[in-house]
């Protein structure tokens, strides 16, 4: 079973086993709406956490995802880059961006939980 | 920005009601977008008719004696030939500056049958700085009355004059020619009508008393063709229409002829001056500006948004982008920016810093999307 860890930038981080599947929240593609154009990191790109990583842009604004976690990128998801609506459509599923073997285990105390993720969301407002 | 400090438009109450994305503009808050998105809004009005609340724009009019007086003086600080400017046509022009940079863009209307009375529409994060600097420079036999009452809607779309011909049928609007203007009665209320717009579409910008916008407003919406739209696509239809926006292409530092708006200075004006900055300007139509506007297309698929740094191919500074998005309608990347004359001619190949990274680009005429204007 997978676990998933958020960030407070709105990076979610799912974790299989010794790896992790990145991509934007929920939250983040309601607030970006309407995804045009998504950029994955190179394969093999030594990420150290907070790194930007990826980069989603919708008609209104360009964002930095930021590297939820350190770890070498091991698989890009090409179908965000031809078809970024996706992002918009499944983010936490078809539109996740790049998934990285996770380099320290312990870095994922830092991050928040669906429940204190859900939490977090509402201090937003 | 403390939210009570923004003003609001007469139709906030229904974009709150319709689910918009309230956010600050120029002072106001303003529906950015509703529930269906920017991209869809963008498109309907493509396809369809769009509503847009431009109520926040700054109306005014300026009244003399008679037309002469009035567009004499107005021409003291626009570059365009108000004098024969006739009842019931409208143009956009500019005010200057002393050097010739461009305080604000706008609509000048002479309203059909009026004999010393100019209709202006302006920028609202400019108004204040307008109606002062007319003031300070206006004879005292005019008089300068901002139309802080009214309410501003504008209709667009290839739908919008059939919409208007259905709930107007004996006021003849659909053959209303481009760039014209008049008062009309539609449903039970009384508008002023301009045949215009900000999004390249067929179109109309309905002038009426604030406490009536919201009543015609719904009454619109229920048209079957017409949907509400958020400042959002409104800057995506203008950025493909190859339209400028003050504060992003226009500024006080930027003249006319930079700004690739020659087209607004007419053959008098230009050969005559008598506008503030003339001597720059009719230098720069006689030998070419040293920079110019011009339309960006990025290579690839990621946009370059305003701010960017263009460059050479080789890598030299040649510009920047003040305008930069995604076109729904074009269906890639577009932008506009200011380059140096030597790579201004169309097909010039240049190079955008994006995240610190070149992007291939090239420079393209405008507009990115045909113009839809009414020509009879």
């Amino acid at each position: 079973m997978s676990e998933i860890r958020y960030t407070k930038d709105h990076e979610y981080l799912r974790i299989e086993g010794a790896e992790g599947v990145v991509g934007i929240s929920e939250y983040a593609q309601q607030q970006l709406g309407d995804v045009v154009f998504a950029e994955t990191p190179p394969l093999g790109k030594a990420l150290k956490r907070g790194d930007p990583a990826a980069v989603v842009e919708s008609v209104k604004a360009a964002s930095d995802v930021l590297a939820p976690a350190s770890g070498e990128v091991v698989a890009v998801n090409a179908e965000v880059e031809s078809a970024p609506g996706i992002i918009n459509e499944d983010a936490l599923g078809r539109g996740w961006l790049f998934r990285i073997k996770l380099a320290d285990a312990k870095e994922l105390d830092g991050l928040m939980d669906e429940a204190a993720y859900a939490d977090y969301l509402k201090t937003l407002g | 920005m403390n939210e009570a400090s923004n003003q609001k438009t007469p139709l906030h109450a229904l974009h709150i009601e319709l689910g918009a994305r309230v956010a600050p503009f120029a002072g106001y808050d303003m529906p950015i977008h509703y529930p269906s998105g920017v991209l869809a809004e963008h498109l309907h009005t493509r396809k369809f008719a769009g509503l847009f609340d431009v109520s926040h724009m700054g109306q005014a009019l300026i009244e003399g004696d008679d037309h002469n007086t009035v567009a004499a003086f107005l021409e003291t600080l626009c570059p365009a030939d108000l004098l024969n400017l006739a009842p019931g046509r409208q143009r956009y022009t500019q005010l200057l500056n002393d050097d010739g940079g461009i305080v604000d863009d706008l609509m000048v209307t002479r309203p059909p049958g009026a004999d010393g009375a100019l209709r202006l529409v302006v920028n609202a994060s400019r108004k204040a700085v307008d109606f002062a600097l007319i003031r300070r420079r206006m004879p005292s036999r005019l008089r300068l009355t901002p139309l802080a009452e009214a309410a501003l809607i504008a209709l667009q779309g290839p739908l919008a004059a059939s919409t208007l011909a259905r709930l107007a049928p004996a006021e003849g609007l659909e053959t209303m020619p481009f760039m014209s203007a008049r008062p009309a009665r539609i449903v039970d209320f009384e508008i002023f009508v301009s045949r215009s717009g900000y999004t390249g579409e067929d179109g109309f910008e309905v002038s009426l008393a604030s406490t009536q916008a919201e009543n015609l407003a719904r009454i619109l919406l229920t048209e079957p063709d017409v949907a509400p739209i958020g400042l959002g696509a409104r800057d995506s239809l203008r950025l493909e229409a190859g339209l400028c926006l003050y504060g992003h292409e226009l500024g006080e530092t930027v003249d006319p002829v930079e700004a690739a708006l020659a087209w607004s200075v007419q053959k008098r004006r230009r050969i005559d001056g008598g506008f503030p900055g003339a001597r720059r300007i009719q230098d720069a139509l006689a030998n070419g500006p040293g920079r110019q506007r011009v339309g960006v297309r990025p290579d690839g698929r990621a946009p370059a948004r305003d701010g960017a740094k263009i460059a050479s191919p080789d890598g030299a500074p040649i510009g920047v982008l003040t305008s930069g998005g995604f076109g729904p309608s074009v269906g890639g990347p577009i932008a506009m920016g200011f380059v140096a004359r030597a790579y201004s001619t169309v097909g010039t190949p240049i190079s955008l810093i994006v995240r610190g990274k070149p992007l291939s680009a090239r420079v393209v005429a405008l507009p990115f999307y045909p113009h839809a204007y009414y020509r009879g």
